[in-house]
């Protein structure tokens, strides 16, 4: 087995422990890079078959080609496909900077949509190399009644037993690509031709390394047009991923508060 | 600014045919864990463009000295907290390979982070601040490495310089390390006196210590091998899951050790049922139909079809016939314990182990471990952060390994209420795999009626039959009371006979020794020779020691209602001062191993049908209370 054999294989058993341990539960598909991997690596895990919903929490602010990638893989992918939207900005933390209120419409619309779907548990694509902060996550992560995660306080989790016994009430958030970086990502998009927002390869010079909302993400110089060029150009980038990522930049600790209150 | 993603680019460089090894830095709180890993960053050219200045700003701007330790602490919270709060993952590069390092913390509240960081590791950098030598979490988190299966271990003593990187420190702390180590069974692979502030020996050479020629850091983990995945073990598919999506039903789960071949016969324990391999299963599916792989192998999350419908479910545990896992009630398990509340004797938990969950209880506290001194005490109950040896048993049979033999089907962990409370591994010493008890090999058997009913027996007889099931330790006065009882219910008019130890393994049991399995058949046999006894309308009285439940339950299965077990009871003590036959001596001496009571475990029946305690009856009144209840039970 090579490396991506072997994280393939960890994300497998990670989705079948979460799909037989836990009721009721549904996967976020942001329509980025790690959330296409994310599903085709459920297809993987379920022989073709993704067996839960899988749901889109719409700021209403993407870029068009991520919705028009929604519309067509929702449909030949077959997928038990849900679309929620997130409340206005006016609702959100008014003590946030800016970009980060507009991230913060999302966890808003998220846990309005668990509520609304009684959804014990979601997937989701996060990965440790991303961010500090998400560095610590664990696979099996518990979240309080509200939503929000106590990192300080998180279950130990070893030898491939992760915490599946919860009191009612609490929400588990299951983080198949944990063990995934950025790189990983691409080459296991190459090798198992898995489909690309063509906003991820280079026009005029620039490029999204990342996708969020249209007017807090901001592109980096590149010249890659393939995701061979990507993968080349992502070995001598001393760039990190989420420098287009206006929220991340704002303050010190906005993306702690936004994680603390249940962000991805 | 945020201080933000500082492993992406390392990462972000790893080709696709480099190595990739995780290691884990333990160590004593403060002892320079951060500070170590900040450097090896530095050192190694691995630190995003920037990152260091923006660090250097940082602490400009909140008015503190820089320190390395904040490129891994980059959280605001630890910032403040001064603490490691969690095992964060990050990246760097070496020549050679890649490596994540899961950064573990040394609070000791934290144990629960570094136990899961560590279990995840290929190898481990320990660190112990020279200024303050080996503290308690360097004990622990050496024996906890060893017990979470990390075999890989570089040694940093740490702040050399705070030393005057003088050798005779090195040299004390180095000794007495090594020979804590040591009698955990460990030995480090390097240690290496190092300054993590200042450079020395983490990439670079020190200047500082021509007196050291071991490797750097770097060339230490440089030099640790790959894990390797357990091919060459027998096959070990736990069922994790089965599904139905389509019309095919597929049995899912990860190879654990050895390899998988379509065709393979499989036995599912501990159900024991069989079936063959008909398919892999792959998605995308191959567009030849040719295409679909003939072998699978550790460390593959597969899905396989058979050619029979068994009911199969997650937790039951494939292998081949040949060599399948221990199948057992019970066994021994070197637990830590991070629960909130201690392990109890008497307590019950839910252990998962591999894909499968059982409630067992804990039967036995053999000892509490202090890691930090080695120092063991007897107690009824492990506290956190203990270390305990402990016998647990199930209701029903479990299939699992010893984890000397495959590691990763003889480690679990408990369950108590909703949380993680402990990790274990398992061990058989002392006690049997009962497969071989359990399997029926002969097929194609039919049970035939008797010519004479039961009822006719009994009323000729003018008694019902039935088994006399006496246990005890040795010297507790089995046999004696078993010979006097028999003559007393012959006189009476029972038909009675006594099966006693040695007379069976004359004959019947001559070619079973003294290991646990034959311990375990030899019992077997006695239970079933005794139940034909009754169903021929006797009183089988047997006097064997039976120390195992699982044996004594078997032979009430094998009797039925007509089983009645009778407990001779006398303290240890007073049996060996009888020691009638003098084996407690060469117990006591080394010259019988496994002795029961001694080196050997006996476990008292909890539900009895009667008790009988010699060490407080004369053998007449034993014999009285006997007959009492064989009239009220028997007589017709």
């Amino acid at each position: 087995m090579n490396h991506l054999d072997e994280l393939e294989a960890q994300s497998i058993y990670i989705f079948r422990e979460a799909f037989n341990k836990i009721d009721n539960i549904a996967m976020l598909w942001s329509l980025g890079k790690d959330s296409n991997v994310m599903l085709w690596l459920a297809r993987k895990a379920f022989f073709g078959h993704v067996p839960f919903p899988v749901m889109h929490i719409d700021t209403g602010k993407k870029f068009p080609e991520m919705y028009a990638f929604r519309e067509r893989y929702s449909k030949e992918w077959n997928l038990n496909f849900l679309r929620e939207e997130c409340p206005p900005v006016e609702e959100t933390d008014e003590t946030l900077p800016p970009a980060a209120r507009s991230a913060a419409r999302k966890t808003l619309g998220l846990k309005a949509a668990v509520e609304k779907h009684k959804f014990n548990a979601l997937f989701a694509g996060i990965r440790r190399d991303e961010e500090a902060l998400r560095a610590k996550e664990r696979v099996f992560s518990p979240r309080g009644e509200t939503g929000q995660w106590d990192y300080r306080d998180q279950p130990p989790e070893f030898w491939d037993q992760y915490k599946t016994d919860f009191p009612p009430g609490v929400h588990i958030r299951v983080h198949p690509l944990l063990h995934w970086t950025e790189i990983d990502i691409w080459r296991y998009t190459q090798r198992e031709t898995i489909p690309v927002i063509p906003l991820y390869f280079s026009n005029n010079g620039k490029r999204y390394r990342s996708l969020g909302d249209q007017d807090i993400t901001f592109p980096v110089d590149s010249q890659a047009t393939t995701v061979e060029e990507i993968i080349e150009e992502l070995t001598v980038t001393r760039v990190s991923e989420r420098s287009g990522r206006a929220m991340d930049h704002e303050a010190e600790d906005s993306f702690e508060r936004l994680r603390a209150e249940g962000y991805m | 600014m945020n201080a933000g993603p500082i492993p992406a680019t390392a990462a972000s460089t790893r080709a696709l045919n480099r190595q990739l090894l995780r290691i884990v830095i333990v160590g004593h709180v403060d002892h320079g864990k951060s500070t170590l890993v900040g450097r090896l960053f530095n050192d190694t050219g691995s630190l995003p463009e920037g990152k260091l200045e923006a660090i250097r700003k940082m602490c400009e701007r909140r008015g503190m000295p820089f320190e390395w330790a904040f490129l891994m602490d980059a959280m605001q919270a630890e910032r403040d907290q001064g603490i490691t709060i969690d095992t964060s993952q990050i990246w760097f590069k070496t020549e050679k390979r890649d490596y994540t390092i899961i950064d573990a913390p040394g609070h000791k509240e934290f144990l629960k982070n570094m136990i899961t960081g560590a279990a995840q590791s290929d190898a481990a950098v320990l660190v112990i601040d020279a200024t303050e030598g080996v503290q308690e979490q360097s004990r622990r988190h050496g024996y906890l490495l060893h017990l979470l299966g990390v075999r890989q271990i570089a040694v940093a003593v740490n702040k050399m310089d705070a030393v005057a990187y003088r050798e005779d420190v090195f040299a004390e702390i180095e000794t007495e390390y090594r020979a804590y180590l040591a009698s955990i069974g460990v030995t480090p692979t390097f240690v290496i006196p190092v300054s993590a502030r200042e450079g020395d020996n983490i990439a670079l050479p020190s200047q500082n210590m021509d007196w050291y020629n071991g490797p750097t850091v770097v060339g230490s983990l440089d030099s640790f091998n790959l894990p390797m995945a357990h091919l060459d073990r027998p096959l070990r598919f736990p069922v994790q899951d089965v599904y139905k999506f389509d019309d095919r039903r597929i049995i899912a789960g990860r190879i654990e050790s050895g390899r998988l071949h379509v065709g393979d016969e499989l036995i599912f324990s501990p159900s024991n049922k069989t079936a063959r391999v008909k398919s892999i299963e792959t998605w995308p599916e191959p567009s030849d139909p040719d295409g679909k792989p003939e072998t699978v192998s550790a460390g593959q999350c597969v899905g396989v079809t058979l050619d029979e419908q068994l009911f199969v479910e997650r937790g039951d545990m494939a292998s081949h016939t040949k060599n399948p896992p221990v199948e057992t009630e019970v066994f021994r398990a070197r637990i830590f314990w991070l629960g909130r509340s201690a392990l109890e004797k008497g307590k019950s938990y839910k252990m998962k182990l591999a894909t499968g969950e059982a409630r067992v209880t804990v039967q036995e506290i053999e000892h509490v471990l202090d890691t930090t001194d080695l120092s063991s005490s007897t107690t009824q109950k492990v506290e956190r952060n203990q270390v305990g040896e402990v016998v647990l048993r199930s209701r029903r049979l479990l299939a699992l390994d010893e984890h000397t033999r495959n590691g990763r089907t003889g480690r679990f962990v408990l369950i108590d209420g909703y949380d993680i409370a402990g990790g274990g591994i398992i061990s058989m010493e002392g006690y049997a795999d009962q497969r071989s008890l359990v399997t029926q090999r002969a097929q194609n058997i039919t049970r035939v009626e008797h010519g004479v009913p039961t009822d006719d027996r009994e009323r000729q007889n003018g008694h019902k039959g039935g088994v006399l099931w006496f246990t005890g330790l040795s010297g507790a006065g089995k046999s004696t009371l078993a010979t006097k009882l028999e003559r007393e219910l012959f006189d009476r008019g029972y038909q009675s006979y006594v099966l006693d130890g040695d007379n069976i393994r004359f004959g019947l049991n001559a070619n079973l020794g003294f290991s646990p399995e034959d311990r375990a058949e030899n019992i077997r046999r006695v239970g079933e020779v005794a139940a034909l006894f009754s169903r021929a309308g006797m009183l089988a009285i047997t006097a064997f020691i039976s120390p195992y439940r699982s044996d004594r339950d078997r032979a009430r299965v094998a009797a039925g209602e007509h089983f009645h077990e009778i407990y001779i009871k006398a303290d240890l003590e007073t049996c060996e001062q009888r020691d009638p036959k003098g084996l407690y001596r060469k117990a006591r001496s080394g010259e019988i191993k496994e002795f029961t009571g001694i080196s050997a475990p006996y476990e008292a029946p909890e539900t009895a049908e009667l008790v009988i305690d010699t060490s407080a009856l004369s053998v007449d009144d034993a014999i009285s209370e006997l007959m009492a209840y064989v009239d009220k039970t028997f007589r017709k």
